[in-house]
């Protein structure tokens, strides 16, 4: 057992750190938010450069075959600098399910481009109704000749618009009106296809999420896809879903470690820069131990993370899912209460917009509510 | 970064419970597991079995006589040993005051004292708290005075868990009064059958007698008893209370618990089904559980990067680990229902009296009202915050 990290790791982990600090300030920050897509393809392109686009993929494919503990590393980076950029969509979502499920092509055709930056594929995997059910798939696949008709609707798809092509889970066989006891009808008959963005039927609804993002509501009517289109076996996607979202939810605990470090580090200056009473407010002790509290639960919340990272690549899948679903329950429970106490521990600076500190416990918040939020995997957990 | 057992951590795993499983009595590990009074007996029996395997203090270097166990692989022994029913070891002398005898001690006590603690020979107890100087130990006032080769030692400790079994203690004495409180302050070893040593019951909240009043007059000790430097006091028993704090996080006990309660809640019912299907109670219980995983890391996280002198951080394990205990307790208590009430001492005791109700029923409010000591001893849980404010953050 060994928790450390290697030296060219720690060489990553500082080279990432440099990065955020030079290029992703609150200020930059705000400039690309306000850019048409939501963030920076200039960012995306140093991205690129420095390898993060493909860190996961096999190096046959562009990628640097790296494992989880970089990813623990970009993740948290992420989270220190409130990145925008659709990493976690394209790299570790799209990416991870072209990986897995991709046919030797598709893999060709799809990996190189999206490690050069040059393509952004994301998933659209949940619906409307669904909440995080990703096994309640309503938008059915039809065949039509050699293609398939793909019509249904996903919800909150992360930077769906400006996605080139979308990653599209729907049903080609089975039922997924499922009771609740036994939703193995729901499982199966589940595929994934390829998507372009800019095709014909699909209609797409962009938005701003609350914590900064770019998500959309996608809609496909009768959309056409070629035989090319489908990614891994038709009807059999869910397991392939199934990892991937807890490939994402560790990826989300991870990042939201990286949240809760640097939203600790602002409230921690702003306890011994503020002053009240003609002292510091850190000096009164209801606020240190508020603080403490903060720092154990981004303490633990890192243990989880590492933890549910390496329970990914186990060949035993139910203890991944349990493992990454505790991890889920405490990262969420705990980014709640810190970025709560961090609010409060601002006092009425907290709650303005022109604040670092405000935006960091927007997402650290709003992370619960991404693939699945502390309630869903705590149901979850007792069933595993 | 690797987070699985290396092969030679799995074969370990495999021996300790092996070993647990043959050796320790069944009559024993019942006990532990219903959660019965255990007696001197009990205590000296396993520790004896494990000094005679060389596992008593197989976490001690190898310069001490110990078997140079890596920190997880005393992990993965509390956690074994503790699954298989064995009652908690003793901690005052070989987890407690032994690291301070190797960093600090002279060769005389090293040898002597560690040499007799290795074969489980003394019963070791902490003098730390007195009536005036809880959270505020530095404060205490039990006095030693220098006479040629020996010190005279005057005063009153409190909350002596287990000293009435006790062959040794080891003191906080003030042997000088300096400019500031922590200053004067001496650590010293004191044999308990000394004339003028005397141990008062304190009873406890469950009417049980584990904590003492432990008087000192005119108690002669040699000054070959004193540790290191006098007046060094608080700087060895700093070093201490970071040893303190991490074997309190309790992990492998806690895990046992919470089988327990698994057990419990299956047995139980509520609404004609069993508890543990129960949403509501599942809910809380998969809380605690998740919690506890969160710990377990945390500590291999902490000792595996610290080496083998828990820092402040360590308070974060006494804070969370005492928690967690007190939720187990807590939980247990309520899974049992009205036979929570039902109070039997002589059941607990396990003196051949009937219990009412189920049998896992009687100890659990009693055991859920003792439990509340976690988060007060070993410094207040929120003296340990006071400590992660301070030392950690900088407030």
């Amino acid at each position: 057992m060994d928790f450390s990290f290697n030296d060219e790791q720690k060489q990553f982990q500082e080279s990432l750190a440099k990065f955020i600090e030079r290029d992703y300030g609150f200020e930059r920050r705000r400039a690309y938010q306000a850019l048409p897509e939501g963030f920076s393809r200039d960012i995306w392109a140093q991205f690129a450069d420095m390898g993060l686009l493909g860190l996961p993929f096999d190096e046959q494919y562009g990628g640097l075959g790296a494992g989880v503990a970089e990813m623990l590393l970009a993740m948290t980076a992420i989270g220190n600098g409130l990145v925008l950029e659709p990493y976690l969509a394209t790299v570790i979502m799209a990416g991870g399910l072209i990986s897995r499920c991709g046919n030797q092509a598709q893999k060709q055709a799809l990996l190189p481009p999206i490690a050069a930056g040059k393509r952004i594929v994301v998933t659209a995997l949940a619906e409307p109704g669904a909440r995080y059910d990703l096994n309640r798939v309503e938008t059915t696949a039809t065949r039509k000749g050699g293609d398939t008709m793909l019509s249904g609707r996903k919800a909150v798809v992360l930077h769906g618009a400006q996605a080139d092509q979308l990653i599209v889970s729907a049903r080609s066989s089975g039922d997924s009106s499922d009771d609740s006891s036994n939703n193995v009808a729901a499982i199966d008959g589940i595929s994934l296809y390829l998507v372009d963005r800019g095709a014909a039927g699909v209609s797409v609804r962009d938005y701003r999420t609350v914590d900064g993002l770019r998500a959309a509501d996608i809609t496909f009517n009768e959309v056409r896809v070629g035989p090319e289109a489908l990614l891994g076996a038709e009807g059999g996607a869910y397991a392939a879903i199934d990892a991937i979202a807890d490939a994402g939810a560790a990826a989300l605990c991870a990042e939201a470690v990286g949240v809760m470090e640097t939203l600790n580090a602002l409230t921690l200056e702003h306890l011994k820069t503020r002053q009240q009473f003609g002292h510091p407010i850190g000096g009164f002790q209801v606020l240190q131990h508020r603080a403490a509290d903060m720092f154990i639960h981004a303490e633990q919340s890192k243990s989880m993370a590492y933890l549910a990272a390496m329970k990914l690549s186990s060949t035993d899948v139910a203890e991944r899912r349990r493992v990454v679903s505790a991890a889920k329950v405490h990262v969420g429970r705990s980014g709640r209460a810190i970025s709560q106490a961090s609010t409060q521990l601002h006092g009425g600076m907290g709650v303005t917009n022109e604040l670092a500190a405000a935006h960091y416990a927007r997402r650290l918040t709003m992370i619960d509510f991404n693939l699945g939020d502390s309630d869903h995997h705590l149901k979850r957990f007792i069933n595993a | 970064m690797d987070l699985s057992y290396t092969a030679d951590e799995q074969a370990f795993r495999d021996e300790v419970r092996a070993f647990a499983r043959a050796s320790l009595p069944p009559e024993l590990a019942r006990k532990v597991f219903d959660h019965r009074r255990l007696a001197r007996s009990d205590y000296v029996c396993w520790q004896d079995i494990l000094a005679k395997k060389g596992w008593l203090t197989g976490h001690w270097p190898r310069a001490f006589g110990g078997l140079g166990w890596t920190p997880v692989q005393l992990h993965i022994f509390d956690e074994e040993t503790a699954a298989a029913g064995a009652p908690r070891l003793v901690p005052f002398g070989i987890n407690m005051v032994a690291p301070v005898l190797m960093a600090f001690g002279g060769e005389w006590q090293q040898q002597h004292y560690l040499g007799r603690m290795r074969e489980n020979k003394d019963w070791w107890c902490q003098g730390y708290s007195e009536p005036g100087a809880g959270s505020d130990l530095a404060s205490l006032k039990t006095r030693a005075e220098a006479h040629g080769d020996h010190f005279i030692v005057n005063g009153h400790k409190t909350w002596t868990t287990l000293a009435q079994h006790a062959d040794m203690i080891f003191c906080l004495v003030r042997t000088s009064t300096g400019a500031r409180k922590q200053e004067g302050i001496s650590f010293l070893l004191i044999d308990m059958h000394s004339p003028g040593v005397t141990v008062r019951p304190l009873i406890m909240i469950d009417e049980e007698h584990e904590i003492n009043d432990v008087y000192f007059d005119n108690v002669k000790v040699p000054v070959a008893n004193l540790v290191g430097e006098e007046g060094k006091g608080w700087t060895y028993a700093k070093y201490l209370l970071g040893f303190e704090r991490t074997n309190i996080a309790g992990v492998g006990a806690s895990k046992r618990e919470l089988a327990t309660l698994k057990t419990i809640a299956a047995q139980e019912q509520r609404g004609g089904q069993s508890l543990a299907r129960d949403p509501h109670f599942a809910a809380r219980l998969a809380q605690v559980e998740i919690d506890l995983m969160a710990l377990e890391t945390t500590v291999m996280r902490v000792l595996s990067q610290r080496g083998k002198t828990p820092g402040p951080e360590a308070s974060i394990l006494k804070i969370r680990g005492s928690e967690i205990q007190q939720a187990l307790t807590e939980l247990m208590m309520e899974a049992v229902g009205p036979y929570a009430l039902p109070f039997v001492p002589e059941a607990i005791a396990g003196e051949g009296t009937a219990a009412v109700g189920p049998d896992y029923a009687s100890p659990l409010a009693a055991r859920y009202f003792a439990w509340r000591k976690t988060t007060i001893y070993g410094g207040s849980n929120e003296i340990q915050r006071n400590i992660i404010a301070q030392a950690v953050l900088g407030l």
